[in-house]
């Protein structure tokens, strides 16, 4: 048991390694603004199959982690991503039983509140910019959020994480 | 906390090269796969390039000379040249907001904060943030950013806002007097010390006198290839250094005093 739920931080902390991967990956400018929130994806992906283990801790420090790379204010991320973890785990159990496309709309909505907590921040120590495109990330992600799902599952039951 | 932040970006570093390698790779697959008859054509091109500048470099050695004899005459200063250092882009900033790209050196080789960043085209932007192996640099069209500008025909200075958008920089406080045209050339000042004097950094695209307003509206574009290139040069520049701990933001204010 013990040696399966170390291997399962394992897999975890790959996908969110994959995940940062994925959001740095160079993009045309025109597609710029519709990054998908892979981090928060995965992150809700995980906190709603195991609440018990993935929460606003390991929300905090991917946050953390993604400040840095994308050289954000140190914590934006963080407070976001603490949000978003704090609200999926409230509404996990709500959320698994949910038909996939009703799971994203939810995801929609989470991913849309990281992105105004974001955005907030970020306004309130002088990024300027007066466009709402910085919304669009939450629409791209709930497109993907099938997949994604899909995928994350079967990781989660190929490698047995519980 | 800058120093916290430097130990966090030095931990990722890995994965910051990791990210870069497919572009690495291709760059790569690019040089190795190409065409003898498109190598031939740009060959034949760098070489009729290398002549110009050639030419051009002779007179530029005989009107250096005859600078620094005149600015002797004047008991001015020489003017020094600048040492210059060739890095590499490794990575570019994903939220559109914010106009950084990360290069390949940081404080380990001697970087200091603040430090310009040109290609060949003219002025980039400066570093604003350093880790150990990488550094994060700021570029002129950030909508955080400034640089102090003189139009090269006049010698007219002001200052030239970055407005969050890649190819467009903006005159602040140009009066409607002002002799500005269109295909004016905006070079650094040199005031605020930031940044050497004398390089490229944009060419004036519009100028709109509106009798409304109190000062006319001058838009550049800037002369670096901000999306494009991945060879950058940092300058070594030998004004006395502000201090270094300002954070990016004072840059603004600093170049409006």
């Amino acid at each position: 048991m013990n040696e399966h739920s170390q291997g399962g931080g394992l897999i975890i902390f790959a996908t969110f390694l994959f995940g940062i991967v994925l959001s740095q990956m160079p993009l045309p400018e025109f597609i710029g603004w519709a990054r998908p929130e892979w981090m928060a994806m995965i992150l809700i992906y995980w906190v709603i199959a195991l609440p018990q283990s993935v929460g606003v801790g390991s929300a905090f420090v991917a946050g953390i982690v993604l400040d840095v790379i994308r050289g954000s204010v140190l914590g934006a991320n963080a407070l976001a991503l603490v949000f978003v973890a704090y609200f999926a785990a409230m509404l996990h159990r709500r959320m698994r039983v949910f038909p996939i496309w009703q799971q994203s709309l939810l995801v929609m909505v989470l991913i849309g509140a990281n992105q105004l907590i974001l955005h907030w921040v970020q306004a309130l120590v002088g990024y300027t910019g007066d466009s709402l495109l910085f919304l669009l990330p939450a629409l791209v992600s709930a497109f993907f959020w099938p997949l994604m799902f899909l995928i994350l599952r079967r990781v989660r039951r190929t490698f047995y994480v519980s | 906390m800058r120093q916290g932040r430097a130990y966090i970006a030095l931990v990722l570093t890995p994965l910051q090269w990791l990210v870069d390698l497919p572009a690495e790779v291709a760059d790569e697959v690019s040089d190795v796969v190409v065409d003898r008859g498109l190598l031939m054509r740009e060959n034949a091109r760098l070489k009729i390039e290398a002549l110009e500048l050639e030419q051009k470099r002779q007179q530029l050695a005989a009107l250096e000379e005859e600078n620094n004899r005149l600015r002797a005459l004047l008991n001015g200063r020489a003017r020094i040249s600048d040492e210059v250092e060739l890095v590499e882009l490794i990575g570019v900033n994903p939220d559109p907001f914010q106009h950084q790209i990360v290069i390949d050196q940081g404080s380990e080789d001697q970087i200091y904060l603040g430090q310009p960043v040109l290609d060949a085209g003219g002025v980039m932007g400066q570093v604003v943030e350093m880790s150990h192996y990488t550094s994060r640099v700021m570029l002129v069209t950030d909508a955080r950013h400034a640089i102090p500008v003189e139009v090269n025909r006049t010698g007219f200075r002001s200052i030239a806002l970055g407005k969050g958008e890649l190819d467009e920089l903006e005159l602040e406080h140009v009066s409607a007097t002002v002799d500005i045209r269109v295909g004016d050339l905006l070079n650094t000042s040199g005031l605020a010390g930031r940044f050497p004097r004398g390089y490229p950094v944009a060419e004036v695209t519009e100028v709109i006198h509106d009798p409304g307003l109190s000062f006319s509206i001058v838009r550049a574009k800037p002369l670096a290839r901000l999306d494009k290139s991945r060879h950058l040069l940092l300058v070594k520049h030998n004004e006395p250094q502000r201090s270094p701990e300002e954070n990016p933001g004072s840059v603004v204010t600093e170049a409006q005093q």
